[in-house]
């Protein structure tokens, strides 16, 4: 017998609105059918209210978890179509702050879906070391979420050299907690038998239903937007973190996987970050069309933005990364279990204020 | 870095065509985005290992017929149902047709009103010596 | 404290920021359910609304079914400055500002996004408001019977 089990927008696991159809028989999902719009607020048309340097702060604002990553795509964007230099110390302080909210954010996902498959003491455990991140965060930009220190031309703030490989020496510390946390996540009986073989995505699948960030990763397909050297990623060694199996554990041990990588990224520029300044004057208006990509920690974010040489952009269009891992996520669904359907919406690190803008 | 910029010239016609060959190639289908210019303009975004693909559509008006994707690339269905309901699009046969309920909004096709005429840039000061009138 | 309090959290269409700073507040640094706040997902159980982000043409509804289902006393509180005013996003065209729009609001928590402290500054003055209410109501000074 077929029956229909609307999934929200208001929904315990959710923190988020986003209304999902299960159709079910039995226990089984057969078919899944997503409809969103309860929180699109239509920003993108904002760009005609707003000129092009003040919206850097409605793009920090169309997501509170990727905030300052929003706000660089942003920057980047316009800075290549206003072919502005932005002075290599501002493109590293960039790096710092996106890897730092790489970090929250994966144990901020750690936590959600720890309670999601109900484990609550684990989401504390992951939620009170994000908290040490988000500490070095608010010393470093004054805000804990939203952090308004990007802008086009460079940053507004500086970290002194000192401060930097001070960081990355708590980091280092906090690294042997991150390991322990891992530990329980990639190790424990009960949390495996929730994660192993749930939600399988093979990699074919993966690129052709366009996923992108952790989800094509964990199918085994190493593509990670850092790879284009952007910011100043073209002057840091690392390589994108994979798994093969595709399914729910997988995904999991790729975002710990990527916490690592961030903690050793941020090493890396604290050494190699050079003197100089971090900003410089931006004159004339921004003209033509420019696709800028990056990598959040949900995955590739795409800025389209078109100018036509007056105050107020044309159009920018945002693609997030949610918004592209719908299709897997539904692909993945089909076919589960309907005790496992919290689980398999949070492996997608679901963020709807991204998706709908 | 800057990232090559490859934008390429396509008609509603010759989609589907240029769109399967994208498949074929082992491209993933990156983006969907339209805009409002004189007309409309579509773009179809695709990768391949950080090799990065424009096709662009250009349209008098969104009632012109453009064919669905999303018998190429399944996922193509948000996108097209996206551009349906923000742009008013007409995108025929699309798989997983919403019939304008994917975003249920307050105004619909909004982002098919033409953007406002660029704002005169400096406000006409009064110069030493205007009389200003008292109202 | 006389009772303890249970929050329903709604999020308008806010960015995420003041959601998760919600959720912060819930965990070990900041730790109100030490104060027995319990983050509740069912209207029917809750004395406190919650509402991050603003409202829109979409969740109206959603928003005044859940008000409408709170028992009596209850306090409705805007969190951050979207569901103040509608905040940066209130000149966007699927905007119509704060949740006051839909329903009665007795408490408004400014910030973008919110802090934990001020959430749970927030929480400690909706009780104060609770318990003036709840004596409206019964007129009695305690909650005892």
């Amino acid at each position: 017998m077929r029956t229909i089990i609307p999934f929200g927008p208001q929904h315990p696991v959710l923190p988020e609105p986003i209304h999902l159809d299960l159709v079910v028989e039995d226990e089984t999902v057969v078919d899944v059918i997503p409809s969103i719009g309860f929180i699109h607020r239509g920003l993108e048309k904002l760009v005609e209210k707003k000129d092009f340097q003040e919206f850097v702060y409605v793009a920090e604002r169309i997501c509170g978890i990727c905030s300052f990553i929003h706000g660089m795509t942003y920057c980047h964007g316009v800075e290549q179509l206003m072919k502005i230099e932005v002075p290599p110390r501002a493109h590293y302080l960039r790096t710092v702050w996106s890897e730092l909210s790489r970090i929250h954010s994966h144990l901020l996902w750690l936590g959600l879906i720890a309670d999601a498959f109900g484990f609550e003491s684990l989401f504390m455990h992951s939620w009170r070391l994000r908290e040490k991140v988000l500490d070095i965060i608010e010393a470093t930009t004054g805000g804990r979420v939203i952090f308004g220190s990007c802008k086009i031309g460079g940053v507004r703030r500086d970290i002194e050299n000192g401060t930097l490989r001070e960081i990355a020496a708590k980091l280092r510390d906090y690294a042997v907690e991150y390991k322990d946390l891992g530990n329980v996540f990639l190790n424990d009986l009960t949390v495996k038998r929730r994660l192993c073989g749930v939600g399988v995505l093979s990699g074919p699948d993966a690129l052709g239903l366009g996923s992108v960030g952790p989800m094509l990763r964990a199918s085994g397909v190493a593509q990670d937007m850092r790879l284009l050297k952007y910011a100043a990623y073209g002057g840091i060694d690392f390589a994108p973190v994979t798994a093969e199996e595709g399914d729910s554990y997988a995904r999991c041990a790729v975002r710990i996987g990527e916490i690592f990588q961030s903690v050793e990224i941020i090493r890396q520029c604290s050494e190699k970050i050079p003197g100089g300044a971090i900003e410089i004057k931006v004159t004339g208006l921004p003209e033509g069309e420019f696709y800028a990509r990056t990598e959040q920690p949900r995955g590739e974010v795409i800025y389209y933005i078109k100018a036509n040489g007056t105050k107020n952009l044309e159009r920018l269009r945002v693609r997030t990364p949610t918004f592209a891992n719908i299709p897997p996520m539904l692909k993945i669904m089909t076919g589960c279990q309907l005790a496992d359907v919290p689980v398999l919406v949070l492996t997608i690190d679901p963020c709807i204020s991204c998706t709908e803008r | 870095m800057i990232e090559s910029q490859d934008f390429r010239e396509t008609t509603p016609e010759r989609l589907i065509g240029e769109v399967q060959g994208m498949r074929d190639a082992g491209y993933r289908l990156v983006q969907i985005g339209a805009t409002r210019t004189e007309g409309f303009e579509i773009n179809y975004s695709f990768d391949r290992n950080l090799e990065f693909v424009n096709f662009k559509i250009r349209l008098a008006d969104n009632t012109e017929a453009i064919p669905s994707i999303s018998g190429v690339y399944w996922s193509a269905f948000l996108y097209e149902n996206e551009l349906h309901d923000l742009f008013g699009l007409n995108i025929k046969n699309i798989h997983i047709d919403y019939q304008g309920h994917f975003y249920r909004v307050a105004r619909p096709a909004a982002f098919a009103e033409k953007p406002p005429p660029p704002k005169i840039k400096r406000a006409v000061k009064p110069t030493a010596g205007t009389e200003v009138k008292e109202t | 404290m006389q009772k303890s309090p249970w929050i329903i959290h709604y999020d308008g269409s806010s960015c995420n920021g003041c959601d998760i700073e919600v959720l912060a507040a819930l965990t070990p640094m900041y730790d109100v359910e030490r104060f027995g706040v319990i983050n509740t997902g069912n209207p029917k159980h809750a004395d406190i609304f919650l509402i991050t982000g603003s409202v829109n043409e979409q969740n109206k509804a959603v928003i005044k079914n859940i008000y409408d289902q709170m028992p009596n006393p209850k306090v409705v509180m805007a969190v951050g400055i979207c569901a103040c005013t509608g905040g940066i996003f209130r000149e966007c065209y699927n905007v119509l500002g704060g949740p006051d729009k839909v329903i009665p609001v007795d408490l408004y928590v400014p910030g973008c996004a919110a802090r934990p402290e001020s959430i749970i500054d927030g929480v400690v003055k909706a009780l104060e408001l609770w318990e003036g209410k709840r004596r409206k109501r019964t007129g009695r000074e305690s909650i005892q019977t």
